[in-house]
């Protein structure tokens, strides 16, 4: 082993005291969710399985997936829960996808829309009530698109949700899409994913014709604008010279995702979320996608250049360059006074479907040391890289969903001949229809942990003890009451946006304050408070 | 009040077998309510004399909770039997197992389990196929759950499903196997067949009502055959099995089988070859 000693030892042990703390079969299954880089050569993760029973984990369901992350952002479309209320109001607004409306046009995301189901629609099937509640939408609040989703009891009773919005679009004259995420149909949040990536490639992908194409078209997949992240970047690579069609799905407009086809390079930030689509986007228009991350300022650094060097042209390349060279100059002073007081900082990170991957690298870029990471949903290529899904089995889980694989689009024009593409990927080192995944560039002696639930947390901090932990508002005052700062990476806790070259510095702003500030050590628990007065 | 449910392989008789019972036991001057647990509505149709019943989830649905009134879905049939269907959702649509735990619910609430009833029949549809047609005995409902069966094997099939829902829910709900009934079919050694399957699963076959037309005249009538033709001898069958049920206490978790073991025992009474 390249680094043996003492301290990576005393982790390789922290994993087996974190098994042996469970019931023989429950250890032997979370043993598989745990790695220690450096412990072993190569860290396998076993992750995308079912959470066991017992255990307090933080995930989603399908639901959550498919309406909360990726059809629910598409700002002039409504979103129509077909379910009960809570489903409903109870995943509406809590994500912070930023949008506002385009110039006259709509923005529906403040509205909450369901069909409110009872015991007599359970009984007697909702369809009807679907139906008269897609028709009141567009009556009332004439949406571009209007998207169905799917709660848990209409899976089981049957309601053909499918039937339901062909009849409404041939009715309306509107586009009516849905989707059959029932919540119990996966083991996360994930499966909804993808049932949602299959549904906007089924009915809006390609409906509609984009009028003026330019040279520098791209696509923004897996940017959902949290806190404003995509109105952060977007300026800058407009600047550079690019024209952004879509963004699936931040601040999403459903005639742009429509136009997207004709883009000439799809980005991709948020891996797990999205690549689903980037992969039929290629399979159906030959268009491909470049991994990016312009989350910390080498790595915004990088992206850029590496868009730059697919289009290859001059003057693109030019003013990147220009513009990184510029902002670095701005922000690198401002990062050096931040990096003073963090430096040598531990950090955790348990949050989204590459954020982990993300954050720890500015995290690191802030002096900082990344002790744990992980997520809820992610599958093994978001850790371990997308080599890994040739030798990958399908799960009986993940055979619900169709993984559907298109051919060619005849008549349509691949931005790119085949050889070219392959000539761009060796120029690109590879990069292109490619992501290596979390683990390659984790320090040694961090750990990783997927799926990590309440108990395991405990364990890391008392063990770990971390500056701060980030992660979501379940595990969020867990922490805090152990007397560790957390900071929500879901939602930013009211702040961000964190991309770009001034995201990093707000995110810099905002951990200095959570490390740098004692609050959170200075509170005592009553149950810790020995000389309260209990008869009081 | 006894809380008794007849249940049986789609076909196979429940709806006939549980009319000309509750007949009988009303000719005997038992107080009696008949609960429809099928979306066709159809378990009540020869105490009424026809069709006329206004289902609780129909009523449910045209009037929303706070209209339901007992008189809307409780009518008097033959014998003054309180008679009342549960109804549900067309074929294909909705949940109909939902339906019968609703319309079960409402009816305890809207006040239809008087105090004076001697019995209340549940004639709940086919197999137990989920939850909601598993309602009668759950919780305490139906305490004794009587089988339409005959010598045939996915009549015995059901029938022995049957037992694993009661078993399943025996120790939660109370609910014992009370008898098999043969509705016969005329099968060879069906007497025989059924008498030692029943002692197999533990219980007794409470009564073999043989096959006669007499049966089906009097249903395209819409009455019971009690009332059709009361002296004939078929009418003597069902006030038998009657009687045996008024007098029965032998109530019990069954013994349930394997498939192997059901073919296994048909084999042995001649019903299957072996292959």
């Amino acid at each position: 082993m390249a680094e043996p000693g003492k301290q990576l030892q005393k982790l390789c042990d922290l994993k087996d005291k974190i098994v042996e703390s469970y019931p023989a079969k429950v250890g032997k299954n979370r043993a598989k969710h745990i790695q220690v880089k450096g412990c072993v050569e190569t860290p396998v993760i076993d992750a995308n399985a079912k959470t066991l029973p017992g255990i307090i984990t933080t995930r989603g369901c399908a639901f959550a997936g498919a309406k909360g992350v990726v059809l629910g952002p598409i700002k002039d479309a409504v979103n129509l829960v077909h379910g009960p209320v809570g489903c409903s109001y109870y995943s509406w607004l809590t994500r912070r996808n930023l949008a506002r409306p385009a110039e006259g046009g709509k923005s529906f995301l403040q509205y909450c829309c369901t069909t409110d189901m009872q015991e007599g629609d359970i009984v007697f099937g909702g369809e009807k009530k679907l139906m008269q509640a897609i028709r009141e939408v567009h009556d009332i609040l004439a949406p571009e698109a209007i998207i169905v989703s799917a709660t848990c009891p209409v899976g089981l009773i049957g309601d053909d949700i499918a039937s339901v919005s062909r009849q409404a679009e041939e009715e309306l004259g509107v586009k009516v899409f849905s989707a059959n995420c029932e919540g119990y149909k996966g083991v996360s949040q994930s499966v909804g994913h993808h049932i949602a990536c299959n549904a906007l490639m089924e009915h809006v992908v390609g409906t509609e014709e984009l009028e003026d194409p330019t040279p520098f078209d791209i696509n923004i997949f897996g940017e959902y604008n949290i806190g404003g992240d995509l109105w952060s970047i977007v300026p800058m690579l407009e600047q550079i010279g690019y024209r952004i069609v879509s963004t699936y799905t931040g601040d999403a407009s459903v005639h742009d995702l429509a136009r997207a086809p004709q883009a000439k390079l799809n980005i991709l930030m948020c891996h797990r979320s999205i690549n689903y689509a980037t992969r039929m986007f290629n399979d159906r228009y030959g268009l491909p996608w470049l991994k990016v991350n312009y989350v910390g300022l080498e790595e915004t650094a990088r992206s850029l250049r590496e868009m730059a060097r697919f289009f290859g042209d001059e003057e693109l390349m030019e003013k990147t360059e220009a513009v990184i060279a510029e902002e670095m100059e701005r922000i690198t002073p401002e990062i050096e006074s931040y990096r003073q007081r963090l430096e040598g900082k531990k950090i955790m990170l348990f949050v989204g479907g590459s954020r982990a991957h993300h954050f720890q690298l500015l995290s690191e870029e802030l002096g900082m040391t990344v002790v744990m990471a992980g997520y809820e949903f992610a599958h093994r290529d978001d850790y371990e890289g997308r080599q890994v899904l040739a030798g990958m089995k399908k799960s009986g889980i993940s055979k619900v969903v169709q993984d559907i694989h298109y051919e060619l689009q005849p008549g349509f024009k691949p931005p790119l001949s085949e050889t070219e593409l392959e000539e761009k990927n060796r120029d690109l080192g590879g990069h292109l229809l490619d992501y290596e995944g979390m683990i390659p560039q984790m320090k040694s002696g961090a750990m990783i942990v997927d799926d990590l639930n309440h108990h395991e947390t405990e364990i890391v901090i008392r063990e770990l003890e971390p500056d701060v932990f980030c992660s979501g508002i379940k595990d969020k005052y867990v922490v805090e009451k152990m007397g560790v700062p957390s900071r929500q990476l879901h939602s930013y806790d009211y702040s961000g946006p964190y991309t770009g070259f001034d995201g990093a510095l707000t995110f810099a702003r905002d951990i200095d304050m959570a490390v740098s500030t004692p609050t959170i050590k200075f509170i005592t628990p009553p149950w810790k408070n020995t000389e309260a007065d209990c008869d009081a | 009040m006894r809380q008794v449910a007849i249940y049986g392989k789609g076909g196979i008789g429940k709806s006939t077998t549980t009319q000309n019972l509750t007949s009988a036991l009303g000719e005997m001057g038992k107080k009696i309510m008949v609960v429809g647990c099928d979306p066709k509505a159809d378990s009540t149709r020869m105490l009424l004399g026809g069709l006329a019943q206004q289902t609780v989830l129909d009523t449910l649905r045209e009037e929303g909770e706070e209209g339901v009134e007992l008189d809307d879905v409780m009518k008097s049939g033959v014998h003054g039997i309180s008679c009342v269907e549960s109804g549900g959702p067309e074929p294909g649509v909705g949940c109909a197992g939902r339906g019968i735990i609703t319309s079960i619910n409402m009816l305890e609430n809207l006040g239809a389990y008087e105090e004076d009833l001697d019995y209340v029949f549940y004639d709940v549809l086919g197999d137990v196929v989920c939850g909601g047609f598993a309602m009668p005995i759950r919780e305490g409902k139906a305490q004794e759950i009587y089988i339409v069966a005959s010598g045939e094997l996915m009549a015995m099939y059901a029938a022995n499903n049957i037992c694993k829902g009661i078993k399943k829910y025996a120790d939660s709900g109370g609910a014992r196997l009370a008898g098999i009934i043969c509705n016969s079919r005329n099968v060879d050694g069906e007497l025989e067949l059924l008498t030692a399957f029943a002692s197999r699963l533990g219980s007794q076959l409470i009564h073999f009502v043989p096959r006669d037309n007499v049966v089906q005249r009097a249903e395209i009538n819409k009455k019971t055959v009690i009332v059709y033709e009361p002296e004939c001898a078929q009418a003597e069958e069902y006030r038998i099995l009657a009687g045996k049920i008024d007098g029965n206490e032998m109530f019990v978790i069954p013994n349930t089988m394997t498939q192997d073991e059901l073919e296994k025992m048909m084999m042995e009474f001649g019903i299957l070859e072996a292959a």
